[in-house]
């Protein structure tokens, strides 16, 4: 198993990336990564991206804005739900191997639950209008909750390499080709994204290396 | 539906899930169709509204999505134990079922990202590992518009639809520009919802 917690691995979680500001907070033991993700998995009606942001980004303080959007393209690129990966890479990043596993734990298991008991209790009345009606309006609001976070994020490409410009221009384009297009996630994140990568690299080597923070 | 479940079946709904995980680039509902090609079509595990209603109902629940999978597995133990009418023994199988689905789907894609980030954050000075989160930072921000956008543009009859979508765009409005708690706003469309006024 490639999932040795190497000793270096929990010390070297203190130190954060020399590219962002460090975070205000950080969690401070396993129950508190647990219940932490338990208590913003269980709000998370119709998604739980929205409240991640909203919680540990705005309220808890444990990662800035900047870290969140590196932190989520990496869920968003790699195989796997991608709020289960990020809680898995925020939970890992401060405590570990376990510190990951505490924070899996808290995502699914309460929920897992919750999901059970619906399934069961309220099967039956999945059709009446009543309960259609509220996983319609539900629903809408959930749509408005995950274009707002985009929305906030937005203001994290201020401090992007590639420059204002550059980082407007592939965010529409992505824009176009995902929600009007409609073209397949994979050949967008394949193409638009080693695209955007590549002219990341030209700008971080014009940059000098590590003077682009 | 009853179903004749053996050893070899259980080991077969493990694998296909197992292989599925690697290939949900995006979320796992991006394999969603070849669950349902595999569960309802060939094997039959599933019938057509337990498939349906296991997508519904973990997209209604709070939680990640993921959870359909569960309830996918809870199904296909359910139906192998002959339905929720026979007791605690078809419970059990259907809890096996969620146990068995759930570690299928996560355990590849875990290990692989768990394993894959670490590396990355050794690395963080890496001018690749630089170049990879600077790039695909404004990439994955429009990605979480244009879901917005997709789940709005569902609703596509104008006249019919449009006091959802100012649900949506007044909800996405108090967000971005207020601290208004997000069960507050989720609570209130259920409500507008259930009124008929959505």
């Amino acid at each position: 198993m490639p999932l040795d917690s190497r000793p270096g691995t929990a010390s070297d979680t203190a130190a954060i990336s020399p590219l962002s500001p460090p975070p205000p907070n950080h969690p401070r033991s396993h129950a508190d990564l647990f219940w932490s993700f338990t208590w913003l998995a269980l709000q998370g009606f119709g998604g739980v991206l929205a409240v991640v942001q909203r919680e540990l980004v705005e309220k808890k303080r444990w990662m800035t804005r900047e870290q969140f959007v590196e932190d989520w393209a990496v869920a968003q690129i790699m195989p796997g739900p991608n709020v289960v990966n990020l809680s898995m890479m925020i939970g890992g990043r401060c405590l570990g191997l376990s510190g990951a596993l505490a924070a899996l734990a808290g995502m699914l298991t309460a929920p897992l639950v919750v999901v059970l008991i619906v399934a069961v209790l309220f099967a039956g009345v999945a059709d009446t209008p009543a309960a259609q009606g509220a996983l319609r309006g539900m629903g809408a609001v959930a749509a408005g909750l995950i274009t707002a976070t985009g929305l906030k994020l937005i203001g994290a490409l201020g401090k992007n390499a590639m420059g204002w410009g550059a980082c407007i221009a592939f965010a529409a384009a992505t824009f176009v080709a995902v929600a009007l297009l409609r073209w397949p996630l994979a050949w967008v994140l394949l193409g638009l994204g080693s695209l955007a990568c590549g002219w990341a690299w030209v700008k971080l080597g014009a940059a000098g290396g590590g003077a682009s923070a | 539906m009853t179903l004749s479940f053996a050893a070899a079946d259980w080991l077969a709904l493990f694998t296909h899930f197992l292989t599925l995980s690697l290939l949900a680039v995006g979320g796992a509902i991006t394999t969603a169709p070849d669950m349902h090609r595999y569960l309802v079509t060939d094997q039959r595990w599933l019938t057509e509204a337990q498939f349906t209603s296991s997508i519904a109902l973990a997209q209604a629940a709070p939680g990640p999505n993921v959870l359909f999978v569960a309830l996918m597995g809870w199904n296909v133990g359910l139906n192998a134990g002959g339905g929720l009418g026979a007791g605690w023994h078809a419970a059990a199988l259907g809890l096996a079922g969620v146990g068995i689905a759930m570690a299928g789907i996560l355990l590849p894609s875990s290990v692989l990202t768990y394993s894959a980030t670490q590396w990355a954050h050794r690395n963080r000075e890496l001018r690749a590992v630089r170049a990879f989160k600077t790039g695909m930072a404004p990439v994955v921000i429009a990605l979480l518009i244009a879901t917005g956008w997709l789940l709005t543009a569902t609703h596509n009859q104008p006249a019919r639809d449009w006091p959802l979508w100012l649900l949506t765009a007044a909800s996405a409005l108090i967000v971005w520009r207020t601290k208004v708690h997000l069960l507050w706003l989720l609570g209130a469309g259920a409500v507008a919802g259930v009124l008929g006024w959505v």
